[in-house]
Order: C-alpha cells, then structure tokens, then sequence
C-alpha cells in the first residue's frame, strides 16, 4: 500500500523531457500551472490537456506512472467536486432532492475543478518524473540565488530539499519493516478497532522517529567528516548548462500560453 | 511430525510489473517439532522471504503454508493466531523497541495475546532470565542500554509468546564475536528448555554449525538443500562454491584432504577437529 504511493518519485530515461536543463523545466511548469489557472473556459483546459499529453508522449514514460500518481489524491478531487455541486448555487437548478439543490452551472464547475486538478497534478508530476531529485534542488538553488542577497539561505534550504526527497524511499522501506515487526508481535494494524489501531500506531512511530533521528545524526557526522560548511565557496560536479532545446521548449509553451490568452479573450 | 510444512510455495514481488521478480520458487519443505533449523543462503538468495510466510506475514503467489497440517491461509481472520504460533524476529530487531521500560516492551507481545497479568509477568520473568537479563533492568528504558542488551530485549519480546515455533532472522547480525556466542548460547539455552522448535537464520555456517539438527540451503529462489546437519557439510565444496562460507576449521580439512591427509570425516566445529587431531596423533605415538 506504502508502495504506491509515486510522487516525488523519478524515472530514469533519456527522453527529450529527462535531457531539459531542469532550471527550465521548472520555469516551464511553473508556466503550465498558471495557464491551468488563469484561462477560466473548458477550452483553455482542453489546451492544457494537449499541452500536458504533448509533453507525456515525449517523455516515453507510460502514461498509467501518471493516473497512479492521482490515486492517492482521487478522496479529495471527488471532495473537491462535491462541494462545489453542492455549493455553487448560481445558475439554473436541474436537481432537487430535499435540502439539495444542484444548478448547472455547479456542474460544469465541479468539472472543470476536476479536470483542471488532474491536469496540475499530472503536470507536476512530469517533473519530478522526469528529473532527479539531486538536479531538481540543483536548479530550484540556483532560481533561487538572487534571493542570496536578501540573505535568505538559499543553499542551506536546497540541501534540507535535497536531503528530505533524498530519504522518502529510505522512510517508506523503514516503515514497513517496523509495521512487519510490530505484526509479528501480534499488533493489529490494518484491523481492530479503532482505538487498538491508534495504539498500535504508537509502536510505529516510535521506532520510526529514534531511527529518523539517528540517521540523521550519522549523516550530519558524514558530511562534515568531507568537511562540509555549507553553500559559500562551493563548486559544483554538474554545471547546469542551457541548450538550444531549453529555449525552443519554453517557446514552445510559451506559445502555449498565449494560444490560452487568446482563446480565453476570444471566447468571451 | 511436520510442525511446519510448505507445499510448492511461490512467492513472486510485484507480480505483473516491470520489476517482477521471483523471491521464492516452488519449495517444498517439512521441518519437525522440536528441531533447531539452521537456515542458510546468499542475501537475496529468498531465505527471508521464506521466513516470511511461516507466520502469514506474506501471502503465497502459489503454493500452500501448513502449521500442523493446517493451510494458515484456510481462514484469513485466523492469520492473527499463526503469528503467536510462529514467532519470528527480525534481522537488527531492536529498532522496533518502543516502550518507555524493557518490561513494558517486552510485555506487548503477550499484551496483544490477551493474556493476564500474572502470566505475562511470569513469562517476562523467565524469558529475561533465559536471555541473561538481570530483574532490574527490567524497569529501566531499553534506549539506554546497550546494543547487545537492547538486542537481547528485542529477541525477549518474541520469546515472552511462547510461540511453538521461533524464527530468528540472523540474530546476530553487527555483533562482536563475544556478543554473537553469548546471543546464540542463550537461544541455545531456552531451546533446551522449552523444547520449542527454532528456525537460525544465518549467512556463516560458523553459527549454526555447532548446534542446528538440520540446515536448510537457500540458492536463487529455489531450496539447495534441506538436510541434516552433517550430510550438508558433506557437501561444504559444493555449499562454498554457491558463494556460502563455511567454517573455517571445514575449509582447514578440506585442504588437508587435498594433500593427502584424509580424516574421513566432514569437521564442522573446533571441539570435534581436536578429538579428531588428537586421536590420529595418539594413534601415531605422537601425544
């Protein structure tokens, strides 16, 4: 069950999406999500759709990564569309049912909420499919390095980044070993009630927390051990370098983006 | 009779994914009550995945578990019960300490059987001194202790269930040579008394070597051998050859049989190589 859970997750490839300077891919997201949130018409999300399957296809990665990557997050979209049935009360009603009322125009939002949620979660998820984790913190660092002069420690929170994406896999493997252990003493975990369960949790937790620590402990002990001081006077391995590709990409969505505008303005 | 009894049993990880692999393939095994079991192989060779179904922690792909003739997976809502049949400690298992005193966590297994309190503290009590730990540690935080004795804390809690089977996934696993004797002399011991069978989960056969009735082999997915213990140190070449170690004083013998000095026997413990040693020189005039 811990296992499905795929975000954050990377794929390695080779596909035209994996070899992006991730500085731009970044950039390029960080597009995609506000074109999914400025156009306010079915067809600027249906823009979007093409615009995010365009970009699946070249990343040869197969779409069912994606619709696993919605399953955890499915409660809450239908929440999410259930609520604004419910609530949007504009429009002409097309249903009651007692204290009920839903109006179509409720419909169709709850729809495009859907639709538009699917579309930023799947889009966020080429992302970090696409992209280590080691080069994604590399290129938030250094988005972020201007705001070194307002001395916000941009290093310092790109290696606590790098470090927490670095140990979801560790922690998931951790816990399953201890849920295992603690079954094995009899804990009932995925029965008993409610109460037993919550209990139970306890001997989860413990466990996970005294080894969260001690690794931790050991890994602070190991990076000073190569003398690490933090970010000043540091030198990188991998340079981060902008190819011709980087810059017909974010064309290409930018492109996108005003397609989106256009429509949106036209429709209206 | 069969205590433990497995019957084609296949396990396959992430069936249908490009990540499939198979961890156990079609193993057929019977272990008897009351038997010390050492069980040997290569990491990934499948032993701890094996290990795994005997108490119902993994289901089958294919194939069937049986505790005393009985599929475990016959009823799913029993599977509660197998585990405080079948006991099973993991490798490194003081990382599942989590109680505020050693009392309290080794009370959790027995807690979770339902048993009173005046049973749980008898078997605390004796489980505690089977495993050399003193009554006043009893009342203080396991995470103070050291790692031998949190370790031994850990091996208690399962113990404390009295489970009629009890697997140990390499007990001994990061200890000094002084911690692994004295953990598998007090395993030893508590076998002694209960009569209890014990699966030893072990990569050296130096471990096992000494006291396991019989060794079962494990070798990519598939069961090597299964035997008693002298008859799979017979085959110490082929065993060292599918990457396992053997005992060192084995390999001593094996070389001197190769130079001509034949003891017609498989040497698996230093006790028995001294008789032996001590018999040939006599037998020369020698001592």
């Amino acid at each position: 069950m811990l296992k499905d859970i795929t975000i954050g997750q990377y794929f390695p490839g080779d596909s035209i999406i994996h070899r992006l300077d991730p500085r731009f891919k970044i950039v390029i997201t960080l597009i995609y999500i506000l074109m999914l949130f400025a156009g306010d018409s079915i067809i600027c999300l249906g823009v979007g759709a093409v615009f995010t399957l365009f970009a699946i296809i070249l990343s040869k990665i197969p779409l069912k990564m994606f619709l696993k990557s919605i399953k955890p997050l499915l409660p809450f979209l239908v929440l999410t569309a259930v609520f604004n049935l419910v609530f949007v009360k504009s429009g002409e009603v097309i249903f009651e049912w007692k204290f009920i009322e839903i109006t179509d125009e409720a419909v169709s939002i709850s729809i495009f909420m859907f639709v538009r949620i699917i579309l930023l979660i799947m889009g966020s998820s080429l992302l970090t499919y696409t992209t280590s984790p080691i080069t994604l913190t590399d290129a938030i660092e250094r988005l972020l390095s201007p705001l070194k002069k307002l001395k916000l420690p941009v290093h310092e929170l790109a290696m606590m980044m790098s470090i927490a994406l670095r140990f979801i896999p560790t922690l998931i493997e951790e816990t399953e070993k201890i849920m295992s252990a603690q079954k094995a003493r009899g804990a009932e975990i995925d029965s008993g009630s409610f109460m037993t369960r919550a209990r139970n949790m306890v001997a989860i937790l413990v466990p996970l927390f005294i080894s969260s620590f001690r690794r931790a402990d050991e890994l602070a002990t190991a990076m000073e051990c190569r003398c690490y001081r933090g970010g000043e006077g540091r030198t990188r391995l991998r340079q981060l370098r902008s190819a011709p590709r980087d810059y017909i990409a974010l064309a290409v969505s930018l492109v996108f983006y005003g397609v989106n505008i256009a429509v949106g303005i036209i429709v209206k | 009779m069969a205590i433990l009894e497995t019957q084609e049993l296949t396990y396959i990880y992430s069936e249908g994914s490009p990540f499939q692999k198979t961890a156990v393939d079609n193993v057929n095994l019977k272990i008897d009550e009351g038997e010390m079991v050492g069980v040997m192989g290569h990491t990934g060779s499948g032993k701890s995945t094996l290990i795994q179904h005997f108490n119902g922690l993994l289901k089958p792909t294919s194939g069937r578990v049986l505790l005393d003739g009985e599929d475990i997976w016959a009823d799913k809502k029993k599977i509660r019960d197998v585990r405080f049949k079948v006991g099973l400690v993991f490798q490194y298992p003081e990382y599942q300490i989590f109680e505020e005193t050693v009392y309290k966590d080794i009370a959790f297994g027995p807690k979770n059987m339902g048993l009173d309190e005046a049973e749980i503290k008898r078997r605390i009590l004796e489980t505690a001194h089977d495993l050399g730990l003193k009554e006043e540690l009893l009342e203080r935080s396991p995470f103070e202790l050291s790692g031998g004795q949190k370790r031994r804390v850990a091996i208690a809690g399962v113990m404390a269930m009295n489970p009629r089977v009890l697997i140990l996934d390499e007990p001994t696993a990061g200890l000094d040579p002084a911690g692994r004797d004295k953990i598998l002399g007090h395993i030893k011991k508590y076998h002694e008394r209960t009569k209890n069978t014990i699966l030893i989960v072990s990569h050296s056969m130096e471990d096992i070597a000494g006291f396991a009735d019989r060794i079962l082999v494990m070798n990519k997915s598939k069961l090597f051998c299964y035997d008693e213990t002298e008859k799979v140190f017979a085959r110490a070449e082929e065993i060292s050859k599918i990457g396992l170690d053997v005992p060192q004083v084995t390999k001593v013998f094996m070389k001197l049989k190769e130079q001509g000095l034949d003891f017609g026997k498989d040497v698996y413990t230093v006790e028995y190589a001294k008789k032996l040693l001590l018999k040939k020189l006599s037998e020369r005039g020698g001592v």
